[in-house]
């Protein structure tokens, strides 16, 4: 970790890529034999009917737990050592000196492709702002990058297919790129703390640290570890619910209270996913389930972007360095453009 | 000579999570060093560094944005001149 750069040309790691392949044909064969395996235990060797209520919720949850698990682990695993070659430095370096519009739309790709946990947003707010990237311009930045989750982007893929999943991206972009702008052209600079603007920047000091494709590896390998534990709670209560609906809560229930027809369902949705605080990952189970129960897509998605945007911890990090009256309307205009997919989704995808 | 080692951090729990390792590492591997935390996002930002928690072993940069095991921060220290 702290060899030089010049050590490092080292010859292609043979036993490295051979454990990666191995590793991802044995991931493979799992998530394939996951259904045949759990039909066995449940339906034969547990000897529960298949179209039994409580077999099917059971079978439901050790095969959803299982696939989720899987998936979840694979893609943190590939999205951490892809990641892992972008920087919040590199990504401050590109956006300096922009003007505002098309550094919009750069600054929310980037949010997606850069590596950040909410603990940076402080200071990576603080250091794009002093480094003279435009307000509007990061804050694109910091709507994008939790609301464009690139977990739940490979898992919505897997899950629901390919229209869903860029739809998804897409209209996460458009909001964080649209609401940057509006908030940049309000010209919210009086809303920040005034200590934000006197910061001195050095520069960038992290360009010595290059990494190899083991740590890569370890590091996706780390970061796997890590966030499944993490969500293992959330995720287990999400298809443990999902299950429950799944076997027991008849299909017009949710069709006739929370359905696309519903106007409501979309501002209810978001409502009730502000408080919520879970990551991605957790919500999918459950945006699953009750989408075969009939709610709309849109519904839905408003739903997980509301659970995983607009979070109650980050708010009060960002506290520290923005205004209430800047946190207030940031809340609503990302809120407002979630309202506003969810809506779009539903009378899209009806 | 003395090591100054400090852990740069907003106070996540990841950020803790560095510090005590970073503490046991420097126990376990008997090092001469002292460990520091700075949680000011101001001093983090002025030192030119956006990725927390990161770690700073007598002014340079050794790694940010990740937690590494007590063993790794050893091997870390150990390669240290």
């Amino acid at each position: 970790m702290s060899v030089k750069a010049s050590e490092r040309r080292a010859p292609p790691d043979v036993s490295l890529a051979a454990g990666l392949l191995g590793a991802g044909v044995l991931w493979w064969v799992l998530y394939r034999i996951n259904g045949p395996f759990w039909d066995w235990i449940v339906y034969r060797l547990a000897g529960l009917a298949p179209d039994g209520r409580l077999g099917e919720t059971i079978h439901f949850f050790v095969f959803d737990t299982t696939k989720i698990l899987l998936l979840l682990s694979g893609i943190i695993f590939v999205v951490t050592v892809l990641r892992s070659f972008m920087s919040l430095e590199r990504t401050r370096a590109l956006l300096g000196g922009k003007r505002e519009g098309l550094a919009n739309v750069a600054a929310a790709c980037l949010g997606v492709a850069t590596p950040f946990c909410s603990c940076s947003a402080v200071p990576a707010f603080m250091g794009f702002v002093a480094a003279g990237v435009p307000l509007g311009v990061t804050l694109s930045f910091l709507i994008a990058s939790p609301l464009v989750n690139e977990i739940a982007l490979g898992m919505l893929f897997t899950l629901f297919g390919w229209r869903i999943a860029l739809l998804y991206v897409t209209a996460g972009l458009t909001i964080a790129v649209v609401a940057g702008f509006v908030l940049g052209r309000m010209h919210v600079e009086r809303w920040v703390e005034p200590f934000v603007f006197e910061t001195k920047v050095s520069a960038a000091v992290s360009s010595g640290v290059k990494l190899t494709w083991r740590e890569r590896t370890e590091l996706g390998r780390e970061e796997a570890a890590t966030i499944v534990r993490k969500v293992l709670p959330y995720l287990l209560i999400g298809i443990a619910l999902g299950a429950v609906i799944h076997g027991w809560v008849p299909t017009s229930f949710f069709e006739t209270y929370a359905g696309p027809g519903n106007p409501f369902a979309v501002p209810v949705a978001v409502l009730v996913g502000i408080p919520l605080y879970s990551n991605a990952a957790g919500v999918l189970p459950l945006v699953e389930v009750l989408h075969a129960k009939g709610l709309g897509m849109g519904t839905l998605l408003a739903f997980m972007m509301a659970v995983v945007a607009l979070s109650l911890p980050e708010m009060i990090l960002l506290r520290r360095v923005l205004k209430p009256k800047l946190i207030a309307a940031f809340v609503g205009v990302v809120g407002a453009g979630i309202v506003f997919v969810g809506y779009l989704f539903n009378a899209v995808l009806g | 000579m003395t090591m100054q080692i400090r852990v740069l951090g907003p106070g996540c729990s990841r950020c803790k999570t560095l510090a005590e390792n970073t503490v046991e590492a420097v126990r376990a591997s008997g090092v001469d060093a002292t460990v520091e935390e700075v949680h000011d996002p101001m001093e983090i930002v002025a030192l030119g560094i956006l990725t927390t928690p990161a770690l700073v072993i007598d002014g340079e940069l050794v790694l940010a944005g990740h937690v590494p095991t007590v063993l790794q921060l050893q091997e870390v220290l150990a390669g240290r001149p």
